[in-house]
């Protein structure tokens, strides 16, 4: 990575909540200029981590560094000044207008955008007069992210910025994002969505139970199978997927299998060998094959197949 | 100065008040409804005229004649049966029983059967011959300010001043600590003295209407006047503003649901509504409570307030009671400061 100094660093995260461990030992760093994911299942200790990073919580143990400050003592303020944060559950008073909230997050910084500049990067200058009650859920979203640029911040928080939006509100806000980074500009955000993870980030940390399992561009991470495609397959009743499960690993070309009830999921470098193979191999058992599908390996087969869950139902 | 911090905050905490319908009836229309039919129902109409029952009998019209010439009396000729049920209902405030001894029936607790007593006895013993060893003669006067309505309405300023500088303060920072907003704006460099200093601030704007409007209302409809200065109303109510306002904030400082300050708001104020003397004199209660119910914010406030309405008090003769409110209001700022649940 980059020669500048980092964004974000910070090791030996600990955070408890009674009995139960958010964050059990975490070590990051997030280059200036770099767009970073914190990925993983609910309760993996993201949103805990990130409130870490931007002074919310208090960890228990651990050290942390933001823009070369830390959070406690005198330099917290100064701190506050450069960064942006867009918290998971804000909800932002339903009877102001866009323009009287970018207004009033406008008033507690020093160096900031006009209230026209940050509603067009944001793409909500129509909506300038409507109250947050009347906005969609991504304008909702965008106008939190809004709040959060107003501050021309150096470095951005964006918490699961895109949960629960369809697919072309999520699409705005990361063309949002894009425009923020283009001015050499740091992003750390967390997601449990994978495409938006690959879509985004320079580099990934998947976090599970308060650590980080894996770390690196999308891009390694897949590699990091070993495989570039996930072939799954289901086959008729009358046959029994556990007991196919040895035999099928013996494939050509097969790095991993994995069955979840009837289906098969094996990781495979070409699918122009095995499935010819899996193939040969079912017929002459005279199995049915149900159904047959293949996809280039994501960050969501990575994490399967370092967990053994998938995230969504983590 | 536009741009400033606690401006941004104060506009916002006004406008989401004014964008409310509700809480502007619970804050500005709710006093007047009530002042109003307060005012109405216990206007002064002093004890009037009492009808006095005559039971039928030998010498009765002798009797009504007699009770007649007492302009405040009506004599009425009544059976018995109907004169047994108007008595108990009230209807009648006496009941004259012809004979020897004549014989007044009432009920000595009320104070009307016994003015109605007094007088019809005098007027059947002057008719019956009695002279009066002196000669008095009556001066009628009405003192400004006795009447229930000029107690009222300071009263229910005091009142209101409390509701909704509890409600107004304590509701919307919880509010906005269930919404996350409080979290968020940590999240800034925002100054948090800026953001409690904001919600002192719009209360104190929508005081003036409050006040005003309290004030006028009474002035108009009632002729309730202020006889001593507004300057002075206007600070007391100030203070009381800010008093309750802190005490709104302390009330809020730790309460994580909108169900749990609402419990608490009634816990503060249920017993001032009671106890400070809103609506009826707090001399009523037993001597051994009267030190306590003296230092509530509200008794105190309740006490200036018609000391500057009713009686002209100037300022500095309000040094107790004022210092009381505002002692209140200290307390409870600094103490809400110091246990302030930000997120």
């Amino acid at each position: 990575m980059s020669e500048r100094r980092p964004a974000i660093r910070c090791a030996g995260l600990v955070k408890r909540y009674g009995d139960v461990t958010a964050v059990a030992g975490l070590d990051l760093t997030v280059s200036a200029g770099e767009c970073f994911g914190l990925l993983g299942p609910n309760g993996a200790g993201k949103t805990t981590t990130i409130e870490i990073l931007e002074g919310l919580t208090a960890p228990d143990a651990g050290d942390v560094e933001v823009l070369g400050l830390r959070w406690d003592g005198h330099e917290a303020r100064a701190l506050r000044e450069r960064l942006g944060i867009q918290l998971q559950e804000t909800k932002l008073p339903d009877k102001l207008t866009v323009e009287e909230i970018v207004r009033l997050f406008r008033s507690f910084y020093r160096r900031t955008h006009d209230v026209d500049e940050v509603l067009e990067l944001v793409e909500l200058g129509e909506k300038r007069r409507a109250w947050v009650s009347k906005l969609s859920g991504g304008q909702r979203q965008r106008l939190a992210v809004a709040c959060a640029l107003v501050s021309r911040p150096e470095l951005l928080f964006l918490d699961e910025p895109t949960t629960g939006l369809d697919p072309q509100s999520r699409r705005q806000l990361w063309d949002v994002i894009a425009r923020f980074r283009t001015a050499g500009n740091t992003v750390l955000l967390t997601t449990h969505y994978m495409e938006e993870a690959e879509r985004l980030c320079d580099r990934v940390a998947i976090l599970d139970h308060g650590k980080v399992i894996a770390l690196g561009t999308p891009r390694e991470l897949v590699a990091s199978l070993g495989a570039a495609h996930v072939l799954e397959f289901t086959v008729g009743e009358s046959a029994d997927a556990a007991v196919l499960e040895p035999e099928v690993a013996t494939l050509p070309g097969v790095h991993a299998v994995r069955r979840v009830d009837a289906t098969l999921a094996l990781t495979v470098a070409e699918l122009h060998g095995t499935v010819p193979a899996l193939v040969g191999l079912l017929g002459r058992r005279g199995i049915a094959l149900a159904s047959l599908r293949t996809h280039h390996a994501t960050l969501e087969d990575l994490f399967v197949s370092l967990t053994g869950r998938s995230i969504r139902d983590a | 100065m536009r741009d400033r911090a606690i401006v941004q905050l104060t506009l916002a905490r006004m406008r989401e008040f004014y964008r409310e319908p509700e809480a502007i009836f619970w804050v500005f229309g709710f006093p007047l409804v009530l002042a109003f039919a307060l005012g109405i129902a216990f206007r002064n109409r002093g004890p009037g005229t009492l009808t006095v029952g005559i039971a039928s009998g030998t010498g009765d019209s002798s009797l009504a004649a007699a009770v007649a010439t007492e302009p405040g009396l009506r004599p009425t000729i009544l059976d018995s049966g109907e004169a047994r049920q108007r008595l108990r209902t009230g209807s009648i405030a006496l009941l004259v029983v012809p004979g020897a001894p004549i014989v007044y029936r009432y009920d000595s607790t009320r104070t009307e059967s016994r003015l109605a007593r007094l007088t019809a006895d005098a007027a059947i013993q002057r008719a019956r011959g009695r002279t009066d060893p002196t000669l008095v003669a009556d001066d009628r006067v009405t003192a400004p300010g006795s009447r229930y309505i000029d107690f009222l309405i300071p009263g229910l300023l005091g009142m209101n001043l409390m509701g909704s500088g509890l409600w107004g303060v304590g509701f919307s920072v919880v509010q906005a600590r269930t919404k996350g907003l409080l979290k968020r704006f940590m999240a800034t460099p925002m100054r948090r003295g800026d953001f409690l200093l904001s919600y002192m601030l719009s209360r104190l704007a929508f005081l003036v209407l409050e006040v005003a409007g309290l004030v006028g209302f009474g002035w108009v409809l009632f002729d309730v006047g202020v006889r001593g200065s507004l300057l002075t109303l206007a600070f007391l109510s100030m203070l009381g503003a800010f008093s309750f306002g802190g005490l709104g904030l302390l009330v809020a400082s730790r309460a994580k649901t909108i169900e749990a300050v609402s419990g608490l708001m009634n816990l503060v104020m249920l017993p001032m509504w009671i106890l400070s003397g809103t609506f009826f004199s707090y001399a009523r209660f037993p001597e051994t409570v009267q030190p306590f119910v003296r230092v509530l914010p509200l008794t105190a406030l309740n006490d200036a307030l018609r000391a500057v309405m009713i009686d002209g008090a100037p300022l500095f003769q309000l040094g107790a009671p004022m210092a009381i409110v505002a002692g209140w209001g200290l307390v409870s700022f600094a103490v809400a400061l110091r246990i302030f649940r930000w997120r």
